[in-house]
């Protein structure tokens, strides 16, 4: 049995509204199949399922504002994991049979060899599992004051109270923000409506990128690209496919990224509790601004893997969907790195934010002739200046430079890609 | 095709990617993607979108061409096959 | 209301005396034997002047041998009378054993329901007296352990006077303990007191924070307890359980789903005793309802000893139910 809960959809999300469930009661679900639309800062967000089996529970009502964590739904092992549960739960009761030597005298509770029990074992009374059960709180995040930190009735109520003054609190604060926006269209002209969602986005980028300048010892770096081989390439390429095939410049240089962090892992990833973690596959985040205002950096997924022309369909479809604010919870939680492409409104060169827990940005200025010597040779070229933010805890000036070189030679080499 | 019909297909494919704009209040003379700020993916779609709507096949190298939404227009009017698709 | 019922004060063991008299008088195939219960009026002055009353053949003097008394009041129960054995103290009741579980517990099985044994045993129970470790058994839970017989624990006036008809009426037959040091208790009975219902275990106090169940002697320590407690906010619920055998399991585990605390207090020895029972049966019926693991206060594992200190060092005392309720009440906090 597992809990579905509301997913973190980025560091500084702290609560979601369920518009409706994609699923009902008895419904077979599978990893990445859609379960539900939840109204986010980022908009309108299909949460997708990482679990396989039968929804036995749906929780939470459409309507219903949900701190980030609070149980959702509940869905069963699939057959094949039923037997994995069982097997697990049957080591549990080992350990517990093993580790846990009861005294006799005493409160009869006190355990000889506490340090052997795993930690995700939680102590708790039956009663206090029983209730956490009905409310729907996970007990393993209760923090138990009975006996040996033993989760007890008055703790799970004592969560329990929280949780629901923390959604009474969301719950007025929408109604708030509903309140002052009714009163804002009536004292706004048509047409100049204060925009709710507009605004609880620009918090939550404000929030991510206090926390990026607040936490994050940036480094830059920067490095002129030649790009008329690049161009070249695309525009030989595009004057061969029809319309609908054509490709766009962003592509090689999201394809580029996704090549040189293959030779340059240490940049792909994300620094949590004071530690490197290595981002198990390359999911390039691609900045979208909205009209609306804000932007979100939807994910493309494996984009080392994937061809020039499977890119450009997925930033396509991205981008599709970033307007209609239909992404789905993945393509935002998954991004290892972001790129953002600013040449596209004109700048020369980019100083990015990194976003964290990410470890990197990569920024691309416009393409612009300029004068380049090479080989003795003075001449005119069209130059991309390519840009660097990095993490200076993670990674040192050295793996930036060796970053952006590869990312030049795979450039001069786009055919290639 | 006549040039309200192509106006009204041009600006037709522009109110689905920039909804919110009154194409009647823009400067037709102005480069259009400061005027209704859209980026190269909003083009590529337009130029598509014109694609399926009335089959013209627009190269990439006459971009540059259609700067304003009046170039559009006359490039459209210009380049158009006889009958749309 | 209360000003309409009219009460008397009186003793635990006047209590028990009237409650005798009345059964005599009420019914002639009822008579008490046992060892000095007639001239010298009972060890503990129970059946003291009942001689007079009701002469020699009701109230009878035996020799010092339990396994025939005990075995003739059996005889007598299976030929229509209605004895009630009064044994000096449990711990003399192991001379009887083999007729109470052998014989009496079993006949109406072996004979195939054809001859109940209805008999009452009275025996004083429980130590706290100086009368050292072969004395001061209180084997009430050990009893209870036997198919075939009900076992009393009055604790109270109206119960030590109240479930001797009942007991009486009862086809099989009924172990009634009597705590000795309880004879000398006061309290107030109704001036025609009524029989009780041996079936129920039953609510002594009210409270919302923690169950305390208990018997006999225990009951009196525990209510002292829970007064004490009371001043300090803390409610305790003290149920009486009256009757060992059967349990009434309905009471506790009600009561423990209004607090989710158990605190089982029980005179007798703690393994594989009637407290055991019970903190099974909580197990078995009210897990989910607990938030502290079920608790025991018992006699110490030794023979009692006979010094003083000591022997209040083995018994479950007022302090230490205090001590142990505020363990377990407090920490939720």
């Amino acid at each position: 049995m597992v809990e579905f809960k509301m997913p973190s959809l980025g560091a500084d999300m702290k609560a979601g509204t369920l518009i409706e469930w994609r699923v009902g009661e008895g419904d077979y679900v599978e990893k990445g199949d859609v379960i539900a639309e939840v109204e986010t800062e980022k908009g309108a967000i299909e949460i997708e399922v990482f679990e396989e089996g039968q929804v036995t529970k749906l929780i939470s009502k459409p309507g219903e504002s949900l701190p980030v964590g609070t149980v959702m739904a509940v869905i069963g092992s699939g057959v094949d994991s039923e037997a994995e549960a069982i097997s697990k739960r049957d080591r549990e009761t080992v350990v517990a049979a093993d580790g846990v030597k009861t005294e006799h005298k005493g409160n009869g509770y006190k355990t000889a060899e506490t340090e052997d029990i795993p930690k995700r074992r939680v102590r708790s009374s039956p009663l206090a599992r029983r209730l956490a059960e009905e409310y729907g709180i996970d007990i393993s995040e209760v923090q138990g004051s009975g006996p040996n930190q033993a989760v007890q009735k008055a703790d799970v109520e004592r969560v329990y109270r929280e949780r629901m003054k923390e959604r009474e609190e969301a719950k007025k604060e929408a109604d708030k923000d509903r309140e002052e926006e009714k009163y804002a269209e009536k004292a706004a002209p048509a047409g100049q409506q204060v925009d709710e969602k507009k605004d609880s986005m620009r918090h939550a980028i404000a929030a991510a990128m206090s926390r990026s300048n607040r936490e994050i010892p940036h480094y830059y770096l920067q490095k002129q690209i030649n790009f008329e081989r690049a161009q070249q390439w695309l525009i030989e390429e595009n004057k061969r496919r029809s319309v609908q095939d054509r490709l766009l410049q962003p592509v090689l240089l999201v394809k580029a990224v996704a090549q040189a962090l293959t030779d340059v892992p240490a940049l792909n990833g994300f620094w949590i509790n004071d530690r490197y973690q290595p981002g198990e596959s390359i999911h390039i985040g691609f900045a979208i601004s909205l009209r609306t205002g804000g932007l979100v950096i939807p994910a493309i997924h494996d984009a080392d893997l994937k061809s020039i022309d499977e890119i450009m369909q997925s930033m396509k479809d991205l981008s599709d969907r970033a307007r209609t604010g239909k992404l789905r919870s993945s393509e935002l939680t998954d991004a290892t790195i972001t790129i953002t492409n600013l040449g596209d409104r004109g700048v020369d060169l980019v100083h990015g934010v990194i976003y964290p827990p990410q470890l990197a940005l990569v920024g691309f200025g416009r393409v612009e002739e300029r004068p380049w010597a090479e080989n003795g040779m003075l001449g005119i070229k069209p130059i991309l200046t390519t840009t660097l933010a990095a993490d200076h805890r993670a990674t040192d000036g050295r793996q930036g430079a060796q970053f952006l070189e590869k990312l030049n030679q795979y450039l001069q080499e786009v055919e290639l890609l | 095709m006549n040039e309200s019909e192509i106006r009204q297909v041009v600006v037709g494919i522009f109110s689905k990617i920039a909804p919110e704009i009154d194409y009647d209040e823009i400067d037709a003379e102005e480069d259009l993607r400061d005027e209704i700020d859209i980026d190269s993916m909003d083009f590529l779609n337009f130029i598509v979108a014109l694609n399926e709507k009335i089959g013209i096949d627009i190269p990439e190298k006459d971009y540059g061409k259609l700067v304003s939404l009046n170039d559009i227009l006359e490039y459209v009017k210009a380049n158009a096959p006889a009958k749309p698709v | 209301m209360e000003a309409k019922v009219k009460t008397t004060s009186t003793t635990y063991r006047g209590a028990v005396r009237q409650a005798i008299r009345q059964a005599l008088l009420d019914d002639e195939r009822v008579f008490i034997m046992g060892e000095d219960v007639g001239m010298y009026g009972g060890c503990f002055a129970v059946t003291k002047g009942l001689i007079d009353e009701f002469g020699p053949d009701r109230v009878r003097d035996t020799p010092l041998s339990e396994s025939s008394f005990v075995g003739a009041g059996i005889g007598a129960a299976l030929t229509g009378m209605r004895p009630i054995v009064e044994i000096m103290t449990v711990n003399f009741s192991m001379l009887a054993l083999d007729q109470i579980l052998n014989t009496a517990a079993t006949l109406l099985h072996m004979s195939g329901g054809q001859f109940n044994v209805p008999l009452v045993i009275r025996t004083t129970s429980g130590g706290g007296k100086q009368l050292a470790a072969q004395h001061s058994h209180a084997l009430e839970g050990w009893y209870a352990h036997i198919p075939g017989i009900k076992v009393l624990s009055p604790a109270t006036m109206e119960d030590a006077y109240g479930m001797l008809k009942p007991a009486l009426e009862d086809p099989d037959p009924v172990f009634i303990f009597e705590n000795s040091l309880l004879y000398n208790s006061t309290g107030e009975l109704l001036s025609h007191p009524e029989s009780v219902d041996i079936d129920k275990a039953k609510i002594r106090r009210e409270g919302r924070d923690i169950t305390i169940i208990t018997y006999s002697i225990s009951l009196l320590k525990s209510l002292e307890a829970a007064k004490e407690l009371a001043k300090e906010g803390i409610e305790v619920e003290v149920i009486d359980l009256r009757t060992l055998r059967p349990l009434d399991d309905d009471t506790y585990l009600q009561s423990i789903a209004k607090t989710h605390r158990a605190l089982i207090v029980d005179e007798g020895w703690r393994s594989g005793s009637i407290s055991s029972e019970i903190a099974t049966r909580i197990m078995e019926n009210a897990f989910y309802e607990l938030d502290w693991p079920v608790q025991r206060i018992c006699r110490e594992e030794v023979p009692i000893p006979y010094a003083k200190h000591l022997e209040e060092a083995a018994l479950p005392q007022t302090k230490q139910i205090i001590e142990k309720v505020k363990e377990m009440v407090n920490a939720h906090g």
